[in-house]
Parts: C-alpha cells; sequence; structure tokens
C-alpha cells in the first residue's frame, strides 16, 4: 500500500530528460521528502502522481491501481495539492478558495462552507479571515489556506510542491511546525518536494535526496542521511563538509558539555557525551 | 459657425426628434443596429478568442487574419455585400460584424491569456474539468480585458453604423445622407453631433462596467 514509483521516465519533446529510471515506495501515513537542488525532476516525480504530468514510460501506482487508468480530473480531487505561492484564486474569498475541491466534488455550498471553517481551525487561521480575498493575507497566511484547501476533501495523499519556499524563515519555521502537528493528528500519506535540507530534516519521515535527472543520491530516514551520507555529493548537499554541520564540545565549568559548530557559534549544551572509542565528540 | 448653431438648434427642437424619420426613432434604430452587430460579433467571436486563449494554439492565425480584415474598408465591404444581397440590413451587418469581430477575438484571447499561469495550474490540480478552469479562473479573472475588446469593437460599430443608411437602411446615418443630398448642412452637422455623443455614452458606460469590475479583488 502507498505510492509506487516504478521505473518511471520522463523525456521531453525537445529530448531533456528530467527523470530517469526512478523508483520508489512511499508507504502509506507517513511523509516522504523529495529533496534536490532545482533541475533535478523533483516537483515532476511529484506532479506525476496526480497527472499534472505523465511519464514517458513506467508507472505511477496508488495503493496498487495504475493512476494512468485514473480519469486526471477524478484524480486530481482525491489528492490534496499544495504549492508554492500557494495558487490561490485572487477572486475567490479565502473560504471559497478552501470550499473549492469539496464543491467541485458536489457538496452543498453551507456543508462546503462549514468543513472550511473546521479547516481553517486546524491549519490555525483566525475564522474572520474567511471573508477576505488571498490578495489581502499575508505570504504565511496565504499557505496557511493553501494547506486548507489541500486538506478540504480529506484525501489520503496530499502533494506539497516547496509549499513554504516563498516565506520569511520565521514564518517557515512556524508554518513546519503547524505541518508537523497537523501530521501527528491526520496521518497523511504526504510527498513533500523541497531543496532545504532542514526543512527536509525536520519534515520526513522518508528522505530521497536526488541528482540531476532525478537520480537517487540515497533514501533513508532523517538520521540515516545525516549519520551516514552514501557519498560527497550527499555529504556536500547536506553541508556536512562545511562547519555548520561539525559540531565540537567543550567541557563546562559546572559540569556537562558546551556545543558549538566549527565556526564556534553557540549551539547548545549537553548533559552528557556518549562514549566512542577514539574520538571526543 | 452658422450651422453649428442651426445644428444644435434643430437638436433642441422636439419636433425634430419625434415622428418614425425623427432624430428619436432613428437613435434608437442606431442603437439597435449595434447591440445587434455587437450580439452577432460576440457570439462568433467571444469563444473562438476563448479557445485560442485557453489552447493557447491558433494564435498566430488570428492575428494575421484580424489584421486582414481590419485592413478591409467597410464601405467598399458594404457596397460589395449590398450587391449581392440587395438593399437592406443585411449588408451592411455582415460589414459590421466583420468590423467588430477582430477586436472583440483580441481582447478574449488576450484577457484569457492575461491570468497567471500558476493559479491556472493550480486550478487543474485541484481538479477543475478545462471547462471549469475556463469558466471559473481564466474568464473571471480575463474579464476586464474581454470587456476592453467589447468596448473598442463597440466604438467601431457605433461610429460606422452610420454607413447602414448608404444602402438603404435607417439609423442616423439616414439624416446625415439627408443632409448630404439636400445640402442641409446644419442635419447633417446635427445626425454626426448625435452619433458623437451616443458614442460617448456607449464608451462612458463601458468604462463604468471596467472601473466596478477593477474594485473587485483579484480583477486588475
Amino acid at each position: 500500500m502507498g505510492i509506487e514509483f516504478q521505473n518511471v521516465n520522463k523525456t521531453y519533446p525537445d529530448g531533456t530528460v528530467a527523470v530517469d529510471q526512478f523508483s520508489l515506495h512511499v508507504p502509506s501515513h507517513t511523509s516522504t521528502v523529495l529533496l534536490g537542488s532545482s533541475g533535478c525532476g523533483k516537483t515532476t516525480l511529484l506532479r506525476m502522481v496526480n497527472r499534472m504530468v505523465d511519464p514517458s514510460s513506467g508507472a505511477v501506482l496508488i495503493d496498487d491501481e495504475d493512476v494512468a487508468g485514473v480519469e486526471p480530473v477524478a484524480l486530481r480531487r482525491r489528492i490534496g495539492y499544495v504549492m508554492q505561492n500557494s495558487g490561490l484564486l485572487p477572486h475567490r474569498r479565502v473560504i471559497d478558495n478552501i470550499a473549492t475541491v469539496s464543491r467541485l466534488n458536489g457538496v452543498a455550498k453551507a456543508a462546503a462552507h462549514r468543513r472550511a471553517h473546521e479547516l481553517m481551525e486546524t491549519v490555525g487561521l483566525d475564522s474572520a479571515l474567511a471573508q477576505r480575498y488571498p490578495g489581502q493575507l499575508s505570504g504565511g497566511q496565504q499557505q496557511r489556506v493553501g494547506v486548507a484547501r489541500g486538506l478540504a476533501a480529506d484525501p489520503n495523499i496530499l502533494l506539497m510542491d516547496e509549499p513554504f519556499g516563498a516565506v520569511d524563515p520565521l514564518v517557515r519555521l512556524e508554518l513546519q511546525r503547524e505541518l508537523t502537528r497537523i501530521q501527528s493528528e491526520l496521518h497523511k500519506t504526504i510527498i513533500f518536494v523541497t531543496h532545504d535540507i532542514d526543512e527536509a530534516l525536520t519534515l520526513g519521515d522518508q528522505i530521497v535526496v536526488l541528482k540531476k535527472g532525478g537520480e537517487v543520491a540515497q533514501i533513508g530516514t532523517p538520521q540515516q542521511i545525516v549519520e551516514s551520507p552514501a557519498d560527497d555529493f550527499v555529504a556536500q548537499f547536506l553541508g556536512l563538509d562545511s562547519a555548520r554541520r561539525t559540531l565540537s564540545a567543550a567541557p563546562r565549568d559546572d559540569g556537562g558539555w558546551f556545543v558549538s559548530d566549527a565556526q564556534g557559534r553557540p549551539l547548545g549544551v549537553v548533559d552528557s557525551l556518549p562514549q566512542h572509542p577514539g574520538q571526543n565528540a | 459657425m452658422n450651422h453649428v448653431i442651426d445644428a444644435f438648434e434643430l437638436l433642441a427642437d422636439p419636433d425634430a426628434w419625434g415622428g418614425p424619420g425623427g432624430f428619436g426613432a432613428r437613435t434608437l434604430e442606431h442603437l439597435w443596429y449595434t447591440a445587434l452587430a455587437l450580439l452577432i460579433s460576440a457570439v462568433i467571436a467571444l469563444p473562438a478568442g476563448l479557445v485560442i486563449g485557453h489552447t493557447g494554439r491558433g494564435r498566430a492565425l488570428a492575428v494575421i487574419s484580424t489584421g486582414m480584415v481590419r485592413a478591409l474598408p467597410t464601405l467598399g465591404l458594404i457596397t460589395l455585400a449590398a450587391l449581392f444581397l440587395g438593399i437592406g440590413l443585411t449588408a451592411p451587418m455582415i460589414a459590421f460584424v466583420v468590423l467588430a469581430v477582430p477586436s472583440i477575438i483580441a481582447g478574449a484571447y488576450a484577457g484569457v491569456e492575461s491570468v497567471n499561469p500558476v493559479t491556472v495550474d493550480a486550478a487543474k490540480a485541484q481538479g477543475m474539468s478545462r471547462w471549469q478552469v475556463l469558466t471559473r479562473v481564466e474568464i473571471p479573472l480575463g474579464l476586464p480585458l474581454i470587456i476592453g475588446g467589447l468596448r473598442n469593437a463597440a466604438l467601431q460599430v457605433v461610429a460606422t453604423a452610420t454607413l447602414a443608411a448608404y444602402v438603404g437602411a435607417g439609423g442616423l446615418g439616414r439624416q446625415l445622407f439627408l443632409g448630404l443630398r439636400t445640402q442641409d448642412y446644419a442635419m447633417m452637422l446635427a445626425a454626426s453631433i448625435a452619433v458623437i455623443l451616443l458614442a460617448i455614452v456607449l464608451d462612458a458606460s463601458f468604462e463604468v462596467t471596467q472601473r466596478l469590475l477593477r474594485r473587485v479583488p483579484g480583477l486588475a
């Protein structure tokens, strides 16, 4: 069960290979992050799930059903989609934006609005904003509306394409925390695309590090990837070779250890250090 | 200068407005021609323009063909059509439609194309069908430009509708041609002024519509 990419390839008419021979299993009720820099095909892969892009060869399966056999419009209505810059309809009020998919699915207006109000609460939006237009909201609020809209039809699957890429770092952290909380309540199958390594480490149960052309550099849990990067590419991408993630510890006067990165920036304190033969940090 | 004063005096004279051939009846006739021409043109041009804008196909063809059609002399076209169809409203109506269609097509596809592709992409990804994307996203958001196309067409047709009288139909052109033939320049001028006023009123009402639209959030 879950989402299965089977040897998918995407070659555009001009000969560009966006993704080549990509295979992945995304387990149900977990979140998988596709991590890579631009041009690695991560968005293309994401959009194959709801048939916004059809693979040139190979197949994408949802719960063992090939999506190629599902009518795209019906498929998209049962998959949540959240994108960068929210993609909200600028001429519709927040409440109607959130209710879009419910209304497309034939839910009566009153019921769709009730559900939309519930979702505003879920994503931490003040219900006073319901009657506003997207242009009257801050970037962070717009993204919350985007998430609420993605959840409106109570989909099993949520596709998130750099949803927090365009908001400032503080708001991004807040949105990431909210998403973690929502996921702990709702347990959706999430595929999350990002180029932000910290975001990937925060949100992913499973992280897929991608090179150009959708080539998999490494698949693993956040811990596995930081602990034992598969190659120099992954290490470099994670910044493991840079000062930021190389930590050192120094004993404190009143016990415990003071931790800093390689440039000496203080990070925090730990009570004790794990014993590791031949190393002191 | 006398002609101008005479023309305004004529327009101020209630007798000149009454009766079946008076300014009142002719103005209504003129408006009716304009409205009919716009309606027929819109029925042809709006779907065509919307499809071009939505699919992105046929744009080059539309630009070239509308450019060519715009270069046609309307009076020539009316005369030519009248040679085949005889005296009456049909010949000028064809010419008005030919005149109006390019502006409406251009407005329609420009309107649809003006919608942010990200918004359209998002609408599709939420599960809107092509038809729903067109009717619920592209048309509402492109409305200011779509109306702009209608506005241009209306202005062209209301001015050109004067020529209907050239082949025996009515409208304010009747007064104009009558004045020309009887050397009644005050009447000619009065008819011209009436057409100008009609054009201004029509244009102003489109302006008001567009302004009201601009107040709707999300429509630029």
